[in-house]
């Protein structure tokens, strides 16, 4: 009996507390970044994203609402269950009001449904699923700067367009890997092309021969690498020494970052159609921020490293405005205010959680017409905002769909 | 002494949720468990498997599934967890109980290979993502336990019960044999003892209480997962036992306590956890090869044995 007396106060104890809320909760409004340290999406996420979320934290004068802004970061070491373990420590003991970066989908996904469950803001910026904002959507969840429908849509369509009608998968065998194939499957068929095949492989692979041969042996006219970081490099350095792209096929990147075409080299890259959210060459702002990041960190950024640059700033816009760090409150602000920093002009958050911006088709420089280190891109096209996402209706985000 | 010495553990373990974050004492518990019915097989029968994580992470994905699918209450969705790790066992124990040492261990990492395969390859857990947001539904059909506090003490409640099983089996007349057959195999075969049935009595009981422990983790965390059935945790367990003290009925419970630790607090140094890992893995084995709680056993009985004047040198230690 006593027991479950002790129980009910307990639980009643913890209801209390949890109700208990400031203006901003705790005193500090602090942002966890959650992502790869060590492994393959380290270099693309890892401590570049880390110290974007402390530029964006100076730059807004270190303080929001006259409480200081505090930036801790962990390794999930890509793994669902060591994410989710660092999420709920951080939600429950350490006070965290936001978690922010978060690469690989089934990570993402189990976070975000933490957060959905206790009210903390989820600033994606690093995972790709574009499930995160279709059923697996959360109100407190934004999903920031790219997803896979966006890579496919613009990767995807421009290689059909241009004769690869027949396509072979080489997916990472994850939540972000079947998303993008299916993404991009979607969009071969709109236009006109087929899948010959898929084959899939575990994550963080090493030896891709046998894939490889699988998708030589289908005799598609593209090979589709629906893998990212250090998979997509070594599916790409492995394809040429069986000689792939020599034999007549093509390999379609459909996640390739800055940071993978300076790990293959251009004379291995070369060629290469791949589509983001931000190329630091672009602009004398991003110029003048890219600058500024690379004095702390020795790589360029990629669009993951913007991405969280831009969420946390928009984050702290928001509080500002709602005068509050409860995460509802933030995240109906952040779907109200208007997007604008160095690298998104006129974006908007939608209400499923989407961040709607132009996205860029890009084409990797031949070794002749690179300039120097890290100047890899010319640009193709710019996707407009307009076009460059899912259609919210097409989405299915349940609690979307009723505004 | 004894009585007093549980009772203190047992009265922290009741205050510890209010001090300590209750989602890594439960975390640690699951581990403790596993790790105790992993020591039940090495410590007491000489049988050292090197793929109970299929067990642990088996039972994971059934108790996820058959709650989160099948819309199973708690208690039964674990239960239907450690029913699935027995019946594995069971099979698995069967083939490897055959061969000793090295085969042994060999065989039961194969087998476990067999299950990782068929975990990341089968549609119904979800491949890298696990199977993700199990629900925690109100025991026995109303004590909510969506609070941290109140499932620790059910976790708590389910952890002690498995020890007090596996301190029974140890000190009963089955165990004894058990320990006959450690210590000499051919021995307990000209006794007249079926030799192969205790053994495969023993496996199938650290199966099911290893499936215990998995199951309880997929209810804490809510997920089942890979890391769970990767040899990697086979590799865990063993190193935990090694770490408390193979062959010692606290021994794994304080090795579970001290990786789990190791692993969460040192979570912020990346790749180093491992690195420290193994550092301390090497001297343990190179200084103290009985474990924490092997070293203190054999010292209390040095001093105790001093006390009383020259008497019979203590006892071997556990290989």
């Amino acid at each position: 009996m006593w027991l479950k007396l002790t129980l009910a106060s307990l639980v009643a104890l913890g209801a209390t507390l949890g109700n208990a809320q400031a203006q901003i909760s705790d005193d500090v409004v602090k942002i966890g970044v959650l992502n790869d340290q060590a492994s393959l999406y380290a270099d693309l996420t890892g401590q570049g994203s880390v110290i974007a979320a402390r530029l964006a934290a100076e730059d807004f004068g270190g303080k929001v609402l006259g409480k200081p802004i505090e930036i801790v970061f962990a390794d999930h070491q890509n793994k669902p269950d060591v994410g989710s373990t660092v999420a709920n420590r951080w939600i429950d003991v350490e006070k965290v009001d936001a978690i922010a970066d978060v690469p690989t989908s089934s990570v993402a996904l189990a976070v975000q449904e933490i957060t959905k469950n206790k009210n903390r803001m989820l600033l994606i910026s690093g995972a790709a699923s574009s499930a995160l904002t279709s059923d697996k959507c959360s109100p407190t969840g934004i999903h920031w700067t790219y997803d896979t429908w966006a890579l496919a849509n613009g990767t995807g369509k421009a290689t059909v367009l241009a004769g690869g009608d027949s396509w072979f998968f080489l997916t990472a065998d994850y939540a972000f890997g079947h998303a993008l194939e299916k993404d991009t499957t979607d969009v071969v068929k709109a236009n006109g092309g087929k899948v010959l095949g898929v084959v899939r492989h575990p994550l963080n692979s090493s030896d891709f021969s046998s894939f490889l041969l699988q998708a030589q042996a289908s005799k598609a006219k593209i090979i589709g690498l629906a893998n990212a970081g250090t998979d997509t490099t070594n599916s790409i350095k492995q394809a040429a020494e069986f000689g792939i792209v020599k034999g007549g096929q093509n390999l379609a990147g459909l996640l390739v970052f800055l940071n993978d075409v300076h790990a293959l080299g251009l004379d291995v890259a070369q060629g290469l159609m791949l589509t983001e959210a931000f190329y630091w060459d672009l602009t004398d702002e991003t110029r003048a921020w890219t600058k500024r990041f690379t004095q702390r960190h020795k790589q360029h950024p990629n669009m993951i490293h913007a991405g969280v640059y831009g969420a946390v700033t928009h984050y702290l816009k928001a509080i500002q405005a709602a005068g509050t760090d409860e995460a509802k409150a933030v995240a109906a602000k952040m779907k109200e205010l208007p997007v604008d920093d160095f690298f998104t002009k006129g974006g908007r958050v939608r209400e499923d959680g989407r961040t709607i911006r132009d996205m860029y088709l890009f084409q990797v420089k031949k070794p002749a017409e690179s300039k120097g280190p890290w100047d890899y891109y010319k640009l193709v096209r710019t996707i407009p905002a307009a076009e460059a996402f899912r259609p919210i209706e097409q989405g299915n985000c349940p609690f979307a769909k009723k505004s | 002494m004894k009585i007093l010495a549980i009772l203190a553990v047992l009265v922290l373990a009741l205050a510890a949720p209010f001090v300590v974050y209750p989602v890594f004492l439960m975390k640690a518990l699951c581990f403790a468990l596993f790790a105790c019915a992993f020591n039940l097989l090495v410590g007491y029968v000489g049988l050292l498997s090197f793929g109970h994580a299929c067990f642990f992470g088996g039972a994971s994905y059934v108790t996820a599934h058959a709650v989160k699918v099948w819309g199973w209450p708690t208690e039964i969705g674990i239960l239907a967890g450690a029913g699935a790790a027995m019946v594995m066992g069971t099979v698995f124990g069967a083939l490897a109980i055959r061969r000793q040492g090295i085969y042994f261990a060999m065989v039961t990492l194969a087998l476990a290979q067999m299950v990782y395969f068929f975990a990341l390859q089968a549609p119904f857990t979800g491949g890298e993502d696990g199977i993700q947001s199990v629900p925690r539904r109100p025991l026995l059909g109303f004590i909510s336990i969506a609070d941290n506090v109140t499932l620790y003490f059910f976790v708590l409640a389910i952890c002690i019960a498995g020890f007090l099983l596996i301190y029974r089996t140890i000190y009963s007349p089955f165990g004894q044999v058990l320990k006959a057959i450690r210590e000499n195999e051919p021995r307990a075969i000209s006794l007249g003892y079926d030799v192969d049935r205790y053994k495969l009595l023993a496996f199938i009981l650290s199966a099911t209480l290893a499936g215990l422990a998995g199951g309880t983790k997929a209810i804490v965390f809510g997920l089942a997962s890979l890391t769970d059935v990767q040899w990697q945790m086979s590799g865990e367990v063993v190193l935990m036992s090694l770490i408390g003290g193979i062959g010692t009925v606290a021994g794994p419970v304080v090795g579970a306590f001290v990786i789990v630790t190791m692993q969460n607090y040192l979570a912020e140094t990346g790749e180093w956890v491992l690195v420290i890992q193994g550092v301390i893995f090497v001297i343990m084995v190179l200084l103290f090869r009985r474990g924490v709680v092997g070293e203190i056993l054999a010292w209390w009985s040095r001093h105790g044995a001093r006390a009383t004047g020259p008497a019979k040198p203590s006892a071997a230690p556990a290989e």
